[in-house]
C-alpha cells in the first residue's frame, strides 16, 4: 500500500462566498460604495432624494381634493394640522405660537378646473363628440401600431369602447346613444377579431369622422372631401399602369383638386338642402386644452410623415430642380424657430392667400406645424436612408424594380426601420411643441389654460398643482411614445445578434 | 430604292416625353419649375393685392423711427427714444447671450448627467436617468413658465431684507438675507449680483453707435496672448519629451503663465465689485438680472442638457469595448484610458447631435416671449410689429436673422467638426 496517511477520498463540499462577496452588503459595496468618489456620489444622492421626499411628501399627502378656492385650501390643510391662521395670514399653533405653514397640494384646483384643462370651452352638452373622437382615434391606430396584430388589436378596441361607454355615461349621454356606440364598438371589435387587417379601413376613414366630430356642421362636407380622395385614388389606379405611377398621380391630383374646388360645394350644398344632416357646428375658438394639443399633435404627425418621407426622396433624387427645392425648403424651416412659422400663420398668411380667404386659426397652426414637423422628419429619414448600403438598391435596380417600386418594396422598409427612434423623437419634440400655439393666442392647456385658470380670483397664487397636473399627462404621452418606439425597435429587429 | 427609306427612324415622339428615361427627369422637373414658378407668382400676387387693399406698402423705413418703448434687460445702450432699428439690435443681442450661456450652462450639465448615467454608482446612475427621462418628455416651455413663476412670486420682496434698529435691538433676523457672502440677492423682482468695475479704466470709443470698451479689449487681447503662450510651453514640453523621453513639469508654469498676466492688468486696472444694496424700496448698485433672463437660462440649460446628456451617453456607449479592453492591455490606468482613448473617439460621434442641440437652444430661446423677455422675437417681432403694424417686413427680417443666425452657428460647428473627425485616407 501507500505510505500516505490520509489521501481525501471525497470532494469538499464548496463554501458559500464570504459574507462581504454576497447578498446585499456586496451588492452595496460593488454599486454604492466600490470607492472614495463613489461613496461621496451616494452620500449627495441620497440627500438629493432625502430633501426632494422631504420636500414633497407631505405636500402630496396632505393634498385637498374638495374646496372653492385656494384659501379654503389652506384652510382645510391648516386644520388638519389643528393649526389656526392668524389676521396677518401666519400660521399658529395650538399654543398660539406662530408656526411654519402646514404644507398641502391643492388638487381642488384640478378637480373644478378638470374639463377646461381637457376640452377648453367646447360646449359642455357636446362633450360627448371629442370624446368619441378620441377613442375612435385608438382604433384608427390600432392596426398601424400593432400590424393588425389580432390579439393586440381586439384588447385595444374593446379597452377603448368600455372606457368610452363609462366615460360617456358619466357625462350623462342619453342611453340610446351610448347604445348606439356599444353597438358600433362591438362590431369595431368583431372586426378587429376576424380581420383586424380591416380595421385600417377605419385608420382612412378616420380623419374625416375626427374632423366631423369635433367641428360638427353637415356631414356632407367630410363626405365630399373623402370622395375627392375616392377620385384621386381611382384616377390613380385607373391610369398608373399606363402612365406610371409620378404622371397618374398628377392627373389624380388634378381631378381631385377640380373637384374639391369647383365641384364639391355645389354637389354637396344640393344634397345638404335635400338630407341636411349634421351636428351643431362648434367653432374654432371653443378648442383648447389637451382636445387641442390632441387635435394639432395628431392631424400633424399624421401629415407630417407622408411629406416628409417625399421631402427626404426629394432630397436625395437625381433631378437637379427637385432636390434643390427640398433642400431650400427643408434648410429654411429648420433654420427659423418654430414661434415664427406659428405667427407666420397667424399674421403672415392672410397676405399670402386670396383676398377674402378667411379660413381657421387652427387649421392654419396645423398647417405650419406640419410643414414644420416634416421638414425635421425629412432630415431623419434622410438619415436611415443614408444608412441603407448601396448594395440594397442595386439589387433593387437587378431585380427591375422601377424607382417607386425599389422604394416601396425594398428603400423605405429598411430606412423606416434604421429611422423609427430619430421619427419618434420628432413626433415627441412636435407633441410638446403644441403647448406653443398658446403664443398666437390658441388655448392649449399649458400657457393658455394655465394662465386662465391662474386669474381667477379664487386661485390666484396657485402655481406647482396646474403646472404638475399638464406636466404629467405630457410626460405619460411623450414617455408612452418613447416606449412604444422602443418596442417596435425590438419587434423589428431582424438581425441575429 | 426604298430600302434606305424603311430603316427604323430614330426620332422624336412626344410620348418619349412620358416613357423614355432620358427625357422624363427633363419633363417632370420642367413642370415642376412651372408649377413653383406659377405657385410663387400666384403668392406674390396675393401679396401685392392684400397689400393694396390694406393701403400698405413694404418699408423698412420703420427701422430708422422712434421706438419709444423700453427694454429692461440692454447690453447695448437704448432709451426708448432710439430706433427700431436699435431696438432689433438690442433684442438680438439678449437672444445671444441667453444663447451663449446657455449653450455653456447646459453643457455642463449634460456632461455631468451623460456620464454619471453611466456611472456603475447604482444610485446616482437612476438619479441621473430619472431627471434626463422626465425633463425631455415634458415641454419646454412649462419649464420656462414653471421656472419664471416660482422665480417672481416665491422669492422674498426687497422690503424683506431690511434690517432696522427695532430688530437688531429685539435680536430678530430678517425674513431673507443675501447669498454668497453677502453678495448676491435674490428677490422677487429680479436677482442682484455684484458688478465689475474698474476704478482706472483705459476709456474707450464708439462705433456705430456701439461702445468699445478698451479696459475688455486688453483683457480679452492678454487672456488670448496668455493662451498662446501656454500653447508654445506645452509644445515645448512635448518636444523635450519625443527628444529626451523625460517630460519637464509644467503644471505650475502653466497656472502662471494663464492667470498672472490677467490677475495683474486686472491690478493695475483697479479691478473691484460693486455690491448690490438695500435703498429705498429696492436694491441699488450691482447688476440687476431681470428673473425673465434667469428663469429662460435656467430652463433652456436643464432642457437642452437633458437631450446633451443622451448624446453624451450615446458617443460614449458607441465606443466599442475592445478600445477600453486593449487600453487596459497595453497597461493605461482607467483615468487616462477614458481621457486619452475613450473620449477622443466619443467626442466625434458626439459633436453633430451637439450642434443640433446648440441650434435648437438658439431657436428655443424665442420661447422667451412667453415670459416677455424681450429677445429679438420680443423687440422685432413683438412690440415694434405691433407699433408699427408692419408684419410682413417684420416677420420676413426677423426670419431672415434667425435663419443666418443658424448658418452661422452650424458652419462653425462644422468647422470644429472636420477638425476632430477622423482623418481617413
Amino acid at each position: 500500500m501507500s505510505d500516505a496517511s490520509y489521501v481525501r477520498d471525497a470532494m469538499i463540499a464548496p463554501a458559500a462566498p464570504p459574507n462581504s462577496q454576497r447578498g446585499a452588503v456586496h451588492w452595496l459595496r460593488e454599486n454604492l460604495f466600490s470607492g472614495p468618489l463613489n461613496t461621496i456620489l451616494t452620500l449627495l444622492g441620497l440627500l438629493a432624494v432625502f430633501w426632494i421626499i422631504k420636500a414633497s411628501l407631505p405636500w402630496l399627502l396632505n393634498g385637498v381634493w374638495n374646496a372653492g378656492s385656494l384659501g379654503e385650501c389652506r384652510q382645510i390643510i391648516a386644520a388638519k394640522a389643528g393649526l389656526t391662521f392668524n389676521e396677518v395670514g401666519e400660521s399658529l399653533n395650538a399654543a398660539g405660537e406662530v408656526v411654519e405653514p402646514a404644507l398641502g397640494a391643492c388638487w381642488a384646483l384640478i378637480r373644478e378646473r378638470w374639463n377646461q384643462f381637457i376640452f377648453g370651452f367646447y360646449p359642455v352638452d357636446l362633450y360627448w363628440r371629442p370624446v368619441t373622437a378620441f377613442a375612435l382615434m385608438f382604433v384608427a391606430l390600432a392596426p398601424v401600431l400593432y400590424f393588425g396584430n389580432r390579439r393586440i388589436c381586439t384588447i385595444m378596441v374593446g379597452t377603448v369602447g368600455v372606457l368610452l361607454l363609462l366615460s360617456l355615461l358619466l357625462l350623462g349621454t342619453d342611453l340610446q346613444h351610448v347604445g348606439l356606440f356599444a353597438v358600433i364598438f362591438a362590431l369595431l371589435a368583431a372586426v378587429a377579431w376576424t380581420m383586424p387587417k380591416r380595421l385600417l379601413w377605419v385608420t382612412l376613414l378616420f380623419p374625416a369622422i375626427g374632423f366631423f366630430l369635433l367641428w360638427g356642421g353637415s356631414v356632407w362636407g367630410p363626405v365630399g372631401t373623402l370622395a375627392g380622395f375616392a377620385i384621386l385614388a381611382g384616377v390613380w389606379f385607373a391610369l398608373q399602369r399606363r402612365f406610371g405611377v409620378v404622371v397618374a398621380a398628377a392627373i389624380g391630383v388634378l381631378v381631385a383638386a377640380l373637384w374639391w374646388l369647383v365641384v364639391q360645394s355645389r354637389v354637396t350644398g344640393a344634397i345638404d338642402a335635400v338630407l341636411s344632416w349634421g351636428l351643431t357646428p362648434v367653432d374654432s375658438d371653443q378648442f383648447g386644452g389637451f382636445l387641442l394639443a390632441f387635435t394639432i399633435g395628431v392631424t400633424a404627425i399624421a401629415g407630417s410623415l407622408p411629406i416628409g418621407i417625399l421631402l427626404a426622396l426629394g432630397r436625395r433624387s437625381d433631378m437637379f430642380l427637385i432636390k434643390t427645392l427640398s433642400v431650400g425648403f427643408i434648410e429654411f424651416v429648420r433654420g427659423v424657430p418654430l414661434i415664427t412659422m406659428l405667427f407666420t400663420a397667424s399674421l403672415l398668411l392672410q397676405y399670402f392667400l386670396p383676398p377674402q380667404t378667411n379660413f381657421d386659426l387652427i387649421l392654419r397652426v396645423i398647417i405650419l406645424v406640419t410643414l414644420f414637423a416634416s421638414a425635421y422628419i425629412a432630415e431623419v429619414i434622410r438619415g436611415g436612408l443614408a444608412a441603407l448600403p448601396r448594395g440594397q438598391y442595386e439589387a433593387a435596380d437587378a431585380l427591375g424594380l422601377d424607382y417607386w417600386q425599389a422604394q416601396r418594396l425594398i428603400v423605405m422598409p429598411q430606412a423606416l426601420k434604421i429611422a423609427i427612434p430619430g421619427i419618434v423623437s420628432s413626433f415627441i419634440g412636435l407633441f410638446k411643441d403644441t403647448t406653443l400655439v398658446a403664443l398666437v393666442g390658441l388655448a392649449d392647456p399649458l400657457q393658455g389654460i394655465t394662465k386662465i385658470v391662474r386669474a381667477d380670483i379664487n386661485w390666484k397664487g396657485i402655481y406647482w398643482e396646474p403646472f404638475l397636473f399638464v406636466g404629467l399627462i405630457f410626460f405619460l404621452v411623450c414617455f408612452g411614445m418613447s416606449r412604444y418606439s422602443m418596442y417596435l425597435e425590438r419587434k423589428l429587429k431582424t438581425d441575429h445578434r | 430604292m426604298a430600302l434606305a427609306a424603311d430603316a427604323p427612324k430614330d426620332g422624336f415622339r412626344l410620348s418619349m416625353l412620358i416613357y423614355d428615361t432620358r427625357f422624363r427627369a427633363i419633363t417632370i422637373q420642367v413642370i415642376v419649375l412651372i408649377l413653383f414658378l406659377l405657385f410663387v407668382g400666384w403668392l406674390v400676387d396675393n401679396t401685392i393685392q392684400n397689400l393694396a387693399r390694406k393701403d400698405k406698402d413694404i418699408d423698412f423705413g420703420f427701422l430708422f423711427s422712434r421706438a419709444g418703448y423700453d427694454i429692461d434687460q440692454q447690453l447695448i445702450p437704448y432709451t426708448n427714444d432710439s430706433t427700431h432699428g436699435r431696438a432689433l439690435f438690442v433684442g438680438l443681442a439678449n437672444t445671444l447671450a441667453v444663447a451663449f450661456f446657455g449653450c455653456i450652462f447646459a453643457t455642463i450639465i449634460g456632461v455631468f448627467a451623460g456620464v454619471l448615467r453611466l456611472s456603475r454608482n447604482w444610485l446616482v446612475a437612476r438619479i441621473m436617468t430619472v431627471y434626463v427621462e422626465v425633463v425631455r418628455n415634458i415641454p419646454l416651455l412649462l419649464w420656462i413658465i414653471l421656472a419664471f413663476v416660482i422665480f417672481s412670486e416665491t422669492q422674498p420682496g426687497p422690503r424683506d431684507f431690511r434690517v432696522t434698529d427695532e430688530m437688531i435691538a429685539a435680536g430678530e433676523e430678517p425674513k431673507a438675507s443675501m447669498i454668497f457672502f453677502d453678495s448676491v440677492a435674490f428677490t422677487n423682482r429680479g436677482s442682484n449680483i455684484p458688478a465689475p468695475l474698474l476704478s482706472r479704466p483705459l476709456g474707450g470709443t464708439e462705433f456705430l453707435g456701439v461702445p468699445i470698451n478698451y479696459s475688455t479689449i486688453a483683457v480679452i487681447l492678454v487672456i488670448i496672448a496668455s493662451v498662446y503662450a501656454n500653447r508654445a510651453l506645452l509644445r515645448n514640453a512635448r518636444a523635450v519629451q519625443e527628444a529626451t523621453g523625460d517630460r519637464p513639469v509644467t503644471w505650475w508654469k502653466s497656472l502662471l503663465i494663464l492667470f498672472a498676466p490677467v490677475v495683474l492688468l486686472l491690478i493695475a486696472l483697479g479691478f473691484h465689485l460693486e455690491y448690490p444694496v438695500l435703498a429705498g424700496f429696492n436694491f441699488q448698485g450691482g447688476i440687476n438680472v431681470a428673473h425673465s433672463f434667469t428663469a429662460l437660462l435656467f430652463a433652456l440649460s436643464i432642457y437642452t442638457g437633458s437631450y446633451i446628456a443622451e448624446a453624451v451617453r450615446g458617443g460614449i456607449l458607441a465606443i466599442s469595448r475592445g478600445q477600453t479592453e486593449a487600453a487596459y492591455a497595453l497597461g493605461i490606468r482607467p483615468g487616462r484610458t477614458m481621457s486619452l482613448v475613450v473620449l477622443p473617439q466619443a467626442l466625434r460621434v458626439i459633436i453633430p447631435p451637439l450642434i443640433s442641440q446648440y441650434l435648437n437652444l438658439t431657436k428655443n430661446t424665442t420661447l422667451g416671449m412667453a415670459i416677455s423677455y424681450l429677445d429679438l422675437k420680443g423687440t422685432l417681432g413683438g412690440i415694434t410689429l405691433n407699433q408699427t403694424g408692419r408684419e410682413l417686413e417684420c416677420m420676413l427680417l426677423m426670419m431672415l436673422i434667425y435663419l443666418i443666425l443658424s448658418l452661422i452657428i452650424s458652419s462653425l460647428m462644422n468647422i470644429f467638426n472636420t477638425a476632430v473627425k477622423l482623418k481617413e485616407r
